[in-house]
């Protein structure tokens, strides 16, 4: 998955560029550490308010895969997703969908989702929490990717007598 | 004469009590954390969420916890968890060909783009117990290399290039079965049969898998690809209308290429069998694989002689829930069944008593 901030896109048409924008911004946000989403939320100047529309829940999302990686689809099983919707006083929609059950997680992201609608408050968050859970994510993969390189298996040839 | 009487509140009671003081054990030792079992017993927690049907860490671990290491129990309590949740949404289909995977072998081709990467595996280890586990020792400092991102292409899509195995066949229109709504029906489609299979019980997927190997439909498989690593999830809300990536979970993914003679109509190519399992579950998503080829036997034109090869006795047996469930309903009162049971081997062996004084007098 590639995480592009809202600057990156503006080439495509304004619609799609927003839209696109958003789900990269709502993918970081699900995949936050909460304790990023509490900070940032704590360094909020004059906290916004907002409505909540739909109380952080609990449900299922059932996994859908393909045969062979690539053929026809089956349900593979199902995961557990929290999600959550609010409305600010500006009247931006804000939506989250978790996996797992973190309520608070669920409502932060949702309302951090709102909030990035918000041109008063977009570049704050952007700077302040975007760009930190972009470092965090990218610092995982690598912590994980480099140790699994460690055992990538080189192969060589022995010298055989005969020749 | 049988009684109906009402009665053991009181010694369940006690037996639950009993059980959650047997579950903690000696007080003397510290108690078992959620999040230790969830670190700790990874894989435990994997096969549980895997044959639970949920994808739920915390959830698989706190079972784990309570079931007292039974897992199979533990799938149980996951499963009825289950139950209580609605479901949001069904996801696009992941893609595994974009997996950021932390191990991929193939036992097809030694060289093959992306490497062979081991990862952390059993394999290679001598399976001699390690004592130095009994004490609280600290872990070897892990090597790092650079990892710098190198494609890794699934292996069946090198023997597709050549033309040599069988395709996919993708229809996104065709209907997808679920058996969490719908009971089993035969003949089961592949998708219904996949279902079954990922959610089926490690222990008799693997039995049954090894069971072709041995010669109870043959398929003369090879591991043509196994990769673990995390799977980006997406789904589309209606209330948003676009897609949207709500995280990632892992997965277990093996191919196996399987021989195939060919027929009358068809040349002889390579065929394929399918297995995935949340988590790390190398050993569930191999024995998936083996069954979901010899299930495929109908569809290949293959002679039905072996027990892998009939969905109906496979997709029946393979849910430990279920399973368990018959199995263990034998211990609950059958006094009525039984009584009636005990009067006819009476009465049968009165009349036997009477036919044979009746021969002895004759």
């Amino acid at each position: 998955m590639t995480h592009n901030t809202s600057s990156d896109v503006t080439s495509i048409a304004p619609e799609a560029a927003q839209i696109a924008a958003r789900q990269s911004w709502m993918a970081l946000l699900a995949r936050s550490q909460l304790q990023r989403l509490e900070n940032a939320w704590a360094d909020l100047d004059g906290k916004p308010e907002y409505a909540v529309l739909r109380a952080p829940e609990t449900g299922m999302v059932m996994v859908r895969a393909r045969a062979g990686g690539n053929g026809g689809q089956f349900n593979m099983g199902e995961m557990t997703v929290t999600r959550c919707a609010v409305r600010t006083q500006q009247g931006h929609l804000g939506h989250s969908y978790i996996t797992g059950r973190d309520k608070r997680h669920a409502m932060l992201a949702a309302v951090f989702d709102a909030l990035m609608q918000e041109p008063t408050h977009r570049k704050h968050i952007e700077a302040r929490l975007l760009t930190p859970i972009c470092e965090d994510l990218a610092q995982a993969r690598n912590n994980v990717a480099s140790k699994v390189a460690a055992t990538r298996v080189d192969f060589f040839t022995l010298v055989r007598g005969n020749d | 004469m049988y009684v109906a009487v009402k009665g053991g509140e009181k010694a369940i009671r006690n037996a639950h009590r009993l059980l959650a003081e047997v579950r903690r054990g000696d007080l003397g030792v510290p108690e078992l954390s959620v999040a230790q079992i969830k670190e700790q017993m990874s894989l435990a927690v994997d096969r549980v969420m895997t044959e639970g049907s949920l994808y739920d860490r915390d959830l698989a671990a706190l079972a784990i916890k309570q079931a007292r290491g039974d897992l199979v129990e533990a799938i149980f309590l996951l499963r009825a968890f289950r139950t209580t949740l609605a479901r949001f949404a069904i996801s696009t289909p992941i893609d595994t060909s974009k997996m950021k995977a932390q191990r991929r072998i193939s036992a097809t081709y030694k060289d093959l783009p992306g490497g062979q990467v081991l990862g952390p595996t059993f394999d290679y280890t001598h399976r001699l117990l390690d004592f130095a586990l009994m004490a609280e020792g600290e872990v070897p400092e892990v090597e790092k290399m650079d990892a710098s991102d190198v494609a890794m292409p699934r292996v069946t899509d090198m023997l597709d290039h050549e033309g040599l195995i069988e395709r996919e066949i993708v229809d996104d229109e065709a209907p997808i079965a679920d058996l969490t709504r719908e009971p089993l029906d035969f003949p089961a489609e592949r998708n219904l049969r996949l279902q079954n299979l990922a959610r089926g019980d490690e222990g008799f997927l693997l039995a049954m898998g090894y069971s072709t190997q041995r010669g109870y439909g043959n398929s003369h498989p090879f591991a043509g690809e196994i990769r673990m690593g995390e799977v980006e999830i997406e789904i589309v809300p209606e209330e948003l209308g676009f897609a949207i990536s709500i995280g990632d979970i892992f997965v277990t993914e093996c191919e196996m290429v399987n021989q195939f003679k060919g027929s009358a109509t068809e040349a002889p190519k390579f065929t394929r069998g399918y297995g995935l399992a949340f988590g790390e579950a190398e050993r569930k998503a191999m024995a998936m694989a083996l069954v979901d080829r010899a299930m495929r036997a109908r569809e290949l034109g293959e002679e039905i002689k072996a027990p892998a090869q009939d969905e109906e006795f496979v997709l029946y047996h393979s849910d430990n829930v279920e399973a368990s469930g018959f199995v263990q309903h034998l211990k609950l009162p059958h006094y009525v069944d039984f009584q009636g049971d005990l009067e006819m081997v009476r009465n049968l062996r009165a009349e036997q008593k009477q036919t044979e004084l009746k021969m002895a007098g004759e």
